[in-house]
């Protein structure tokens, strides 16, 4: 899962772009509007951490851009102001969820997973696919009895996938998912992580469709 | 006396009692030339009465023709008067002999010379009147007794003074009343102050006070007005500070959860040196934060008078760390301009914002350079920096609290240290001038107004 982070101070920006990291996530961070606006043109993004008092502007009035515009990307508003005022404001500007500084690294991970779990149209917390049992909080998988580790990117390609059964994700897609700007991407790491996957789930449960990408087994539950 | 209750009841009473006691002394004095003018006539009404009584009788021919006095019938009793017999009389001959006499009169001589005059005769003093007779060769001298007219000045004085005494505690009770009644509005309004909370800075009611009272009220709605304008630029200004703090807060809450989850130790230290960055950050806001509240209430009157270039190079010290840690070599120049203020207290925090935004602007291995320069009547603080200098588009805004460029120093300054040099500078009466330097970077400058040299003590 991608955010971008949009928060001006440096300390707190880093500290929720490692911490949501650290919570399976994968974090980009900019500190204006202006560079927002930028990288939500460039897209890739599964939703937004949103600060309202930015150098160059209010981030309710990039939220209020980015309604108008018709975007659905969930915005989790985050911000000093946290009267009720404050918190009716940001949600009527067509914010999704608001989060008072400071807060703590467990509930913004918790909020946001709701958030995104909403947007895909489920209200369990649990995905399920196939006998495969999917706790993003937790970062488990379960099949029948058994006790399913993952690492933090198999997990976001796993989810990418089981959000979308029968959708072909590419390699591109899968990468945005899993690496933030300032990383490198490795060339070949999406097929490494699917070839744990598959070892993990059995060979069948991921297809691979040449030249475009990945997808869910069919013929499942 | 504290209480103006009991100064008005003194001033009344004293007042009242002073005038009292004036009529008094006035009623007796008056009284007294008044009846001595009476009797005075009477005794030289009745002693000539006595002569030409004498006269018609064909004069005295033994000493009991006093029997012409004696024989008039005693008076009634008038039981508590004290008045009767008050007139004696004596007739002598020119030949020194007593001719006749009235009971009770004294035995020795009442008078030597005619007209009035005043003698103790067996312990008493008489006023007497001498009437002489040529012809009969007799003098006739009537008189009363001293204490008598005493007594009857005194009683018509206390005939008068009488109702007075009755009438002064009456007087006292009314003064009472007036003056309490009179006060009634400064009671309701301290009682209506008194039962005020802290929080009701409304304005007190104006209109059914008396008009002595209403420039006070006024004084007091004015003050209460700027009480609560200053209140409300507190609130406002805690409620901003609060809110400002948050965020910095936030940061150190999350780095601190990072380094308790952390898997690796690399993570771990990477977020434990984000918190030592961020509690500096947030020790500096606090510090921005104490030195605006500091300029926004003006000057301590009480500062000594300090070397200008003094205070300019003790805030360099302080930022020596900072200018080293961010590799930025600090340069003074003085020149030996000898300018002494008063003002440190405010100079100080105004010129370290201005180094301190410098220093942080600068790129590792330029330089800050900071002057102090006398031009005629004004010295000028100027602060340069090589960095990116302030954007077009902020200028107008950069002393505004709270506001933070796009490109403010190391992404994330309060939005503070020029407001508190734009307040502090204002305070002093002077001038702050922003301005892109030459080479770029920016080029602040605080212009005070300086008496010439040595004018200063």
């Amino acid at each position: 899962m991608r955010l971008l982070i949009v928060e001006d101070d440096p300390v707190l920006s880093d500290g929720i772009a490692v911490g949501l990291g650290l919570s399976g996530f994968t974090a980009d961070a900019v500190g204006t509007l202006a560079d927002a606006r930028a990288a939500l043109e460039a897209g890739g993004f599964a939703g937004v951490v949103l600060d309202i008092m930015l150098p160059d502007g209010s981030g309710l009035d990039l939220l209020a851009e980015l309604r108008a515009a018709g975007s659905k990307l969930p915005v989790l508003l985050l911000t000093a102001r946290d009267r009720v005022r404050d918190r009716v404001q940001g949600l009527d500007a067509g914010a999704d969820d608001y989060l008072g500084k400071p807060f703590d690294l467990d509930e913004l991970a918790a909020r946001l997973r709701a958030m995104l779990r909403r947007q895909e149209g489920r209200a369990a917390a649990v995905i399920e696919w196939n006998g495969l049992r999917l706790d993003p909080a937790t970062q488990t998988g379960r099949i029948g009895p058994r006790e399913l580790r993952f690492s933090r990117r198999e997990f976001a390609i796993l989810q990418a996938l089981v959000e979308h059964p029968g959708r072909i994700l590419s390699k591109t897609q899968l990468e945005e998912r899993l690496y933030g700007w300032q990383e490198d991407v490795e060339s070949n790491t999406v097929e490494v992580h699917i070839h744990h996957l598959r070892a993990k789930l059995g060979r069948d449960f991921i297809d691979t469709v040449r030249g475009a990408g990945y997808r869910l087994a069919e013929g499942g539950s | 006396m504290s209480s103006i209750r009991k100064r008005l009841l003194v001033i009344l009473l004293a007042g009242t009692g002073a005038i009292w006691l004036c009529a008094v002394i006035w009623i007796q004095h008056s009284t007294r030339t008044e009846v001595g003018h009476v009797l005075d006539r009477r005794l030289q009404e009745s002693a000539q009465m006595v002569a030409s009584l004498i006269r018609r009788n064909g004069g005295i021919a033994g000493p009991d023709a006093a029997s012409l006095v004696d024989e008039a019938p005693a008076l009634p009793d008038t039981g508590r008067h004290d008045f009767a017999r008050q007139l004696i009389c004596q007739v002598w001959g020119f030949d020194g002999q007593l001719k006749s006499e009235s009971d009770g009169a004294p035995s020795g001589q009442l008078a030597e010379q005619e007209g009035f005059s005043e003698r103790e005769v067996d312990g008493e003093i008489w006023r007497v009147y001498t009437h002489v007779d040529r012809d009969l060769g007799i003098r006739v001298m009537v008189g009363d007794a001293r204490f008598m007219r005493e007594r009857l000045v005194h009683g018509v004085a206390m005939g008068l003074l009488a109702p007075a005494m009755l009438v002064l505690p009456l007087l006292a009770a009314l003064i009472w009343l007036a003056v309490r009644s009179g006060l009634t509005p400064l009671d309701r309004l301290a009682q209506a102050l008194s039962r005020r909370p802290a929080t009701d800075l409304g304005p007190l009611e104006e209109t059914r006070t008396p008009s002595e009272l209403r420039p006070m009220i006024e004084a007091l709605n004015g003050l209460f007005q700027r009480v609560e304008g200053l209140r409300e630029r507190e609130r406002s200004f805690t409620a901003f500070a609060a809110h400002e703090l948050k965020t910095p807060l936030a940061g150190l809450k999350t780095q601190a959860q990072i380094a308790t989850l952390a898997p690796d130790a690399a993570t771990r230290d990477r977020a434990l040196a984000q918190i030592a960055q961020g509690v500096d950050r947030t020790d500096r806001m606090v510090r921005q934060l104490l030195d605006m509240t500091a300029t926004e209430n003006a000057i301590d009157g009480t500062a000594q008078a300090e070397d200008g270039a003094r205070i300019l190079a003790d805030v360099a010290d302080e930022l020596a760390g900072l200018a080293q840690a961010r590799g930025v070599a600090l340069r003074l120049e003085t020149g030996g301009t000898e300018w002494r203020s008063t003002q440190g207290p405010l100079l100080a925090p105004a010129l370290r914002n201005l180094l301190e935004n410098a220093i942080l602007a600068s790129p590792k291995g330029a330089s800050v350079e900071a002057r102090l320069t006398r031009e005629g009547e004004r010295i000028r603080f100027s602060v340069l920096d090589r960095g990116p200098g302030i954007a077009e588009a902020d200028r107008p805004h950069v002393t505004e609290r709270f506001y933070r460029g796009a490109a403010s120093p190391a992404g994330g300054g309060s939005g503070l240290g020029l407001a508190i040099v734009a307040a502090a500078v204002e305070a002093m009466g002077g001038e702050l001038r922003l301005s892109p330097r030459k080479g770029g970077g920016e080029q602040a400058e605080i212009i005070l107004p300086g008496a010439p040299t040595g004018a200063l003590p």
